[in-house]
């Protein structure tokens, strides 16, 4: 399963980023497929994409929410919201381990053989701080005189605008390069940053800063794709939390196996000796949760 | 009830979806889309 996935998220980095016809005079795609966002973290800025990033469209709604209202225009991220909302509560994170091309970077980093790091668990907080002030309170209510806030998210954190969108432009365009200045320089060392701890830790940005995998994570426990654990079957190997890249440490009790940290990858699936997860869908006509293997989990849930 | 709770959470944002088509939001996503995010490269 895990080179299914691989397989997987290449592809999705291909159609996410699968503007070839790349020009100097063009930098940005215009086309309709603009009007969709991709569900995973691609700055739409970035000449490679034709799609919309769904963090970019939601922090510019919520920083013209006050102009509109004020113009007596609703645009409340509604279709941003509801977009990520239909994704999240058929397969909750799962985006995140097959389809995110900034978390396929970060996989493909963590290959290289330098000593590995496990990260201190509280940074993952930095989750809830992310989204609630660079996502919500800053962009609504840090305003400017006519009313506009600003994409904050984008603007003095997300690491992935820089390398999929500033410094392509930057090569691109000769005219930007005179309009850099500190806060480029602090991103680009934020971005650095990630790219190093990546070598060491796997994937430490979604882990510790990411609003997005939050946002989808927080649909983990209600999504109609689930995993279960069966405690009953456990052989206390514990090879499953060795080799989550989340740290999500469900067999010890420590974490829910639907923790907003799980991003379905289905490791822990794949390697169980005991088939002690599994995959299940509940069953939206019958209101039951079915195996994927068609087995009987209701009995097992008994 | 609570084994349907993932299509009463699919039918909801399904309709937040819809909603947001019918008051033209696609269109505002689109217009921010297709210009260059110069907070996005940390310019401006």
């Amino acid at each position: 399963m895990e080179r299914f996935r691989q397989l997987i998220q290449l592809i999705s980095a291909f159609v996410a980023n699968c503007r070839l016809l790349i020009t100097p005079s063009n930098p940005i795609y215009k086309g309709p497929l603009k009007h969709v966002c991709f569900p995973g973290l691609n700055c739409y800025s970035c000449p490679a994409t034709p799609w919309a990033c769904p963090l970019g469209a939601l922090q510019s709604a919520f920083a013209s929410l006050k102009a509109n209202l004020a113009a007596g225009k609703i645009n409340l991220g509604l279709y941003v919201i509801g977009s990520l909302g239909v994704v999240a509560s058929l397969v909750g994170r799962m985006p995140c381990g097959w389809f995110c091309p900034f978390g396929l970077f970060q996989d493909i980093l963590f290959r290289i053989r330098l000593p590995k790091l496990e990260l201190w668990r509280p940074l993952t907080w930095g989750r809830y701080l992310s989204l609630i002030f660079l996502v919500i309170i800053l962009p609504i209510f840090l305003t400017d005189k006519f009313g506009y806030g600003q994409t904050s998210f984008c603007k003095y954190l997300c690491p992935a605008g820089t390398l999929e969108a500033g410094i392509p432009l930057l090569i691109m365009s000769p005219e930007l390069r005179s309009a850099i200045g500190t806060l480029f320089y602090g991103k680009f060392a934020l971005m650095g940053l990630f790219i190093f701890w990546s070598m060491v830790t796997i994937r430490p940005f979604c882990r510790t800063l990411c609003p997005l995998g939050l946002i989808l994570g927080l649909f983990n426990k209600v999504s109609w794709l689930r995993l279960r654990f069966h405690q009953n079957t456990c052989v206390d190997c514990h090879a499953c939390e060795l080799i989550c890249p989340t740290g999500v440490f469900f067999a010890t009790g420590r974490d829910d196996i639907n923790s907003t940290k799980c991003i379905r990858c289905f490791r822990c699936y794949a390697l169980c000796p005991g088939g002690a997860v599994t995959i299940e869908f509940s069953s939206i006509m019958k209101g039951e949760l079915e195996n994927i293997e068609g087995c009987d989990c209701n009995q097992k849930q008994g | 009830m609570k084994s349907r709770l993932p299509l009463f959470i699919f039918i909801f944002f399904c309709l937040l979806t819809l909603s947001g088509i019918v008051l033209g939001e696609p269109g505002e996503v689109f217009q921010k889309a297709v210009a260059i995010c110069l907070s996005c490269i940390g310019i401006g």
